[in-house]
């Protein structure tokens, strides 16, 4: 029996894409949206806007409201202590940023910023860019051969230098968890802060900070499902407290003086000027509809495709996957194809996929590729989906070899 | 607009008798192939073009009968591109190649999508190059 997906009408972009001939297997990149979401913003802007946390007036209040419900709602989804801890940013990008300029009065020389080697630029940059404003060194933990952090290797270059270790959850390029309950303990008990980059691994599964136990992690709605311009930076109560004021402006300020001023504590110390309102709102009606799938179903169904799809790359000649990739995604090169060769012929075909060094150009360099094929799949893709990308790749590489 | 070289109008006419992006893409392999080669010291970084999502690299030339230029890639369908925009190109005038509608000629060629501004092939960047390197009259 064909692999479907339930869930697939509740995002109509699907059927028009199909319509236009387009199969979209680039949900890694941004994900398409759900009804729930688009009803929530055309309720939001058609009942009348307001901005959040200023004004008295009745559509304040409400638009108020609404913008804290959704914080709730992403501090539900988290399982995070309290609403407080949830922080919203413009993406997962600037909740990165923040925390490196947040916690850079905790750095010195000769302190050590520790990532992995497979760090989107995200989750890379703005560490590299503390990291020499300070004079500190960033540490590289290398993975092993499956595309995961090395643990041996990174039991050993944590240390008591260690301010800082910033990790993602999920490679957006090698579709592997990485080892969070190993890692973090080794961090905990050098008394440094824990940052989780879960701009991928948020969109598979549910994560409870109170069992992840770290200190900061970072989110981004749109691929989540949710709308763009949004993001969320959940932080432990007592580690939000120990991050520096970043940016200036409207409403994160307490009392403002002309030559002095003193701020608020977080979330809204961290959330300077109008913030995305309608985008917030609108993640908090995509995490509703999340909330009322049925979680078992929904990575049973993500598992099954997945394995079809790592069944039908090996089985193809000359394909090498990069790292062993468990879930959501896989990476590849076709032995004498070069990749962007292949991403042009996919295109011809309407496959959406992506093709080059996605955002990760250290990791690539280290696996010793120019670039890579990258297939990733949402909860709405189906087995149709995977047939006609195999159909189009087969027929790229006939006509490319 | 500018006449149409023999050789251009060649590819025109070959291009537009494609029925399909399938036949497109091996004549493109096809132009990319009968690219003058590149010696291994004209494949160096200062010739690289930035903006492509492979490696492309241009060598312009004086020649009396206007801009030449001569170019490869890693990526075999970038070298077709890359072909049948030098077809187009080479023996303009220089104030030619500056007022050229690139889009148009690739429109007519059936690879007007190869131009569009999400596309990170760079055809758009090799133009740019080709313009900052065409001899000034």
């Amino acid at each position: 029996m064909s692999l479907v997906s339930p869930w697939r009408a509740d995002f109509p972009a699907l059927a028009i894409l199909e319509a236009q001939g387009q199969t979209y297997l680039d949900s890694a990149a941004t994900s398409q949206k759900p009804q729930a979401l688009i009803d929530a913003l055309t309720g939001y802007y058609t009942c009348g806007t307001a901005n959040v946390h200023r004004a008295q007036h009745q559509p304040a209040e409400r638009a108020t409201r609404a913008f804290e419900n959704a914080r709730l709602k992403v501090a539900r989804w988290l399982n995070a202590s309290c609403p407080t801890e949830i922080v919203f940013t413009r993406g997962a990008t600037e909740a990165l940023n923040l925390l490196a300029y947040g916690l850079e009065h905790l750095i010195e020389a000769d302190d050590e910023i520790v990532i992995s080697a497979l760090e989107h630029h995200a989750n890379l940059l703005p560490w590299q860019q503390l990291a020499r404003r300070r004079s500190a060194r960033l540490v590289v933990l290398p993975l092993d051969p499956r595309g995961i952090i090395d643990m041996d290797a990174a039991a050993n270059l944590i240390g008591p230098r260690t301010r800082v270790l910033a990790v993602s959850q999920l490679s957006n390029v090698l579709g592997a968890w990485q080892p969070l309950a190993e890692l973090l303990p080794l961090v905990r008990a050098q008394g440094a802060f824990s940052v989780v980059d879960g701009a991928q691994g948020v969109v598979h599964g549910r994560h409870d900070m109170q069992a992840l136990d770290c200190d900061f992690y970072v989110l981004s709605s749109h691929k989540l499902y949710g709308p763009e311009g949004v993001g969320a930076l959940y932080g432990r109560g007592e580690s939000l407290l120990k991050l520096r004021h970043w940016q200036f402006g409207g409403e994160m300020v307490r009392v403002a003086n002309y030559q002095d001023a003193n701020f608020h504590a977080a979330p809204l110390g961290f959330e300077a000027g109008t913030p995305a309102i309608g985008g917030v709102i609108g993640l908090g009606a995509t995490l509703d509809y999340l909330t009322g799938l049925d979680a078992a179903k929904v990575a049973d169904h993500e598992r099954a495709l997945h394995a079809q799809l790592l069944a039908g790359l090996t089985t193809r000649n000359g394909v090498r996957l990069l790292g062993d990739p468990q879930l959501a995604l896989a990476s590849f090169t076709v032995d004498g194809v070069h990749h962007t060769d292949l991403a042009h012929l996919l295109t011809e075909q309407g496959i959406a996929i992506r093709s080059g060094t996605h955002c990760a150009q250290p990791l690539l360099k280290t696996l010793g590729v120019d670039g890579a094929i990258r297939v990733s799949l949402g909860l709405y893709n189906d087995e149709m989906d995977l047939q006609r990308f195999f159909g189009a790749l087969d027929q790229a590489l006939e006509i490319l070899r | 607009m500018n006449e149409l070289s023999a050789a251009a109008a060649d590819t025109l006419r070959v291009f537009q008798q494609a029925p399909g992006w399938e036949q497109r893409a091996r004549l493109l392999m096809q132009w990319g192939d009968r690219l003058e080669p590149l010696t291994e010291d004209e494949r160096s970084e200062p010739n690289l073009v930035a903006g492509c999502d492979s490696k492309l690299w241009l060598v312009a030339e004086r020649r009396c009968d206007g801009c030449h230029f001569r170019g490869t890639s890693e990526a075999r369908l970038l070298r077709g591109l890359l072909a049948v925009l030098l077809v187009r190109v080479n023996g303009l005038p220089a104030d030619a190649l500056q007022q050229l509608d690139v889009a148009d000629w690739f429109g007519q060629l059936g690879l007007a999508r190869q131009l569009s501004p999400s596309r990170a092939n760079g055809m758009n960047a090799v133009l740019r190059r080709m313009r900052e390197l065409a001899p000034a009259e």
